[in-house]
């Protein structure tokens, strides 16, 4: 019955292919995913779910992935404005910058963040406590002693701490946010804004009651996508998070010394709530955009 | 002198078009951003990208060449620094090709089809870019681990896949198949199928049909996705380090090597294997511009 609809050949061919490999690749080792974490029993969820070094790294890795979030929505909906909006040189350079972290990986991302914002590190000299007061000692020949004092106690620590994580993860949430609101930006009508000047609304007006409304959504579904991705990330955090069990240690990082102690079933316990978490994330993504759809079909 | 005769005895098309200026002009006046809104919007998004992308390249780079261009070089002497670079290509090598044939396989069927369970598909497709890369090993281990699932059985037969290539390329294909069908399936999608249609109906038989027609039709996007495809084959680190057991001159690829090295504190050398890395990420995002522009184009002189 399905045949007759198709005029082009190779429907067989190119799906019996697809959910071949895909069964291979994908659903085999997730079975034994299933298989391994059930062997352990209810016990080994219940006791992986009290475990306090778990519960310490679950949090961390949600209260630094919303965060990242959080700035990845503000800064992402700003470049993607500037990228669809305004004309200035360059623009096409940034444009395919923003998917640097797309392409770069993720433990040259890591290495060079921890560098960077390491005590001695370009950034992290400035950051860390003093910084901003050697800087500004070093900078003007007679110091006022009224500004050093009000420096000095500015600072805080960059990296090896859970701001260190959170900057890792806005590197890597940041494209997300980006790609999804620019195409929505991109298909504003500007008989809309123009209507909305000719009712009398300033460019502020417009924007609150008009525009924001408008790429909500879209936002909302891109700060999603950075966060699943964010909670899920390893590579970039490692280096710069310092790793320090209960205060740095991320949910990814914890299946894997689990596993280096030949802790299969936690293992895999932890794995299974970290998959059941991002489909759940990615499901509340999908629901966003079709939301966003909906809205803009109207 | 043509344009000045046109300037001065406007035709009617000449007249419409200046009208249309005009309005577009007082529009964009009404839609446009003021001045101080345009500055700091630019401030603010210009001084994050610097922070957050310009300085960590800058600095791979910067720390890779900290003692000089024979520092850099001696570097790529080190056997065990050649040998993640073998690995890595290897990988790769396996890795990326067989994700095309699937990518292209997939995105055939998605684009062109209609069928119960597509959107379940899609998702399926997408799936391992959601998934932690930890966990992305993790499931190679329990299935192919000695505490695993086929564990025992493989241990009988001497078949080793984790700690060894086997488990590598697994991993690594398994993180890396979304992307060719993710940037051809939309390509595909619309520039409609009437092209194939038309060289079926001149007997052209199938698989002619997809070497001559679709595939010259879609090369751009095609050629992005093998692209983006082989760049995070050959950077993928979590799930790679899971199921390869770090083994110094055997099981270490490049992203793992740098790990290493940066550990043992040795940065000028873990810097200068991630400026191998950060080149072939750049190079990436300029094909990435490149190839769009010709999709685009495609697009363009399709939809005429």
């Amino acid at each position: 019955m399905a045949r007759t609809r198709h005029v082009l050949p190779g429907f067989r061919l190119s799906l019996g292919y697809t959910i071949t490999y895909l069964s291979i690749i994908v659903l085999a080792p997730f079975a034994a995913l299933a298989w391994k974490s059930s062997r352990g029993g209810v016990e080994i969820f219940t006791s992986t779910l009290t475990d306090k070094r778990v519960l310490a790294s679950l949090e961390l890795s949600f209260t630094t992935s919303f965060y990242a979030a959080l700035v990845c929505g503000f800064f992402g909906v700003l470049t993607a404005w500037a990228l669809e909006r305004y004309s200035f040189p360059g623009r096409r350079i940034l444009d395919a910058m923003v998917d640097l972290p797309f392409a770069l990986p993720t433990a040259v991302a890591g290495i060079a963040l921890c560098t960077l914002y390491a005590p001695n590190g370009w950034l992290g000299k400035i950051l860390s406590p003093g910084g901003l007061k050697n800087l500004y000692v070093s900078w003007v020949e007679t110091p006022n002693q009224w500004v050093v004092n009000l420096l000095e106690p500015i600072g805080f620590k960059a990296a090896y701490s859970s701001t260190g994580i959170t900057i890792a993860l806005i590197f890597i949430g940041f494209p997300f946010v980006v790609r999804t609101v620019q195409p929505i930006i991109q298909g504003l009508s500007l008989e809309v804004e123009e209507a909305a000047a000719c009712l009398g609304a300033n460019r502020w007006q417009t924007f609150w009651r008009v525009i924001f409304p408008t790429i909500l959504p879209g936002t909302l579904a891109g700060m999603t996508l950075a966060f699943g991705r964010a909670v899920g990330e390893y590579g970039s955090v490692v280096f710069i998070s310092g790793n320090m069990p209960f205060k740095t240690e991320i949910a990814p990082l914890l299946i894997v010394s689990r596993l280096e102690q030949y802790n299969y079933n936690g293992a895999a316990a932890l794995g299974f709530i970290l998959l059941v978490i991002s489909f759940l994330i990615l499901l509340f993504s999908n629901l966003l955009q079709s939301w966003n759809n909906k809205r803009t079909a109207r | 002198m043509a344009g000045i005769a046109q300037l001065n005895l406007p035709s009617g098309e000449d007249a419409t078009r200046a009208r249309i200026i005009a309005r577009n002009q007082l529009a964009r006046r009404a839609t446009s951003d003021p001045l101080w809104m345009k500055a700091t919007v630019l401030i603010l998004s210009l001084g994050f990208l610097f922070v957050f992308f310009v300085l960590p390249l800058a600095l791979v780079f910067q720390e890779a060449f900290r003692k000089g261009w024979e520092a850099y070089l001696k570097v790529f002497e080190d056997r065990a620094t050649t040998h993640s670079i073998w690995l890595t290509l290897k990988v790769a090598l396996i890795a990326v090709p067989l994700n095309t044939v699937f990518g292209l396989a997939a995105a055939w069927c998605v684009a062109h089809f209609r069928f119960r369970g597509k959107q379940l598909l899609s998702v399926l497709i997408e799936l391992p870019l959601w998934v932690s890369p930890v966990v992305a090993g993790l499931i190679y281990v329990l299935l192919f681990g000695r505490q695993g699932l086929l564990g025992p059985w493989l241990f009988e037969k001497d078949i080793k896949i984790i700690f060894a290539l086997p488990g590598i390329v697994l991993s690594t294909v398994f993180v890396t198949f979304p992307f060719v069908a993710r940037v051809v399936t939309p390509q595909l999608q619309a520039l409609g199928r009437a092209e194939e249609e038309a060289a079926l109906t001149l007997g052209a038989n199938g698989w002619s049909t997809f070497w001559r027609v679709t595939v010259p039709k879609i090369k751009w996007s095609l050629i992005y996705g093998i692209i983006l495809c082989n760049a995070r084959a050959m950077g993928e680190f979590g799930a790679v380090s899971v199921v390869s057991g770090h083994i110094r001159n055997q099981t270490n690829t490049m992203p793992l090597h740098i790990e290493v090295l940066y550990n043992e504190y040795q940065f000028v050398p873990a810097f200068a294997v991630a400026s191998l890395l950060a080149l072939l990420a750049l190079l990436t995002l300029v094909i990435k511009s490149a190839t769009t522009w010709f999709a685009d184009r495609a697009l363009r002189n399709a939809a005429l």
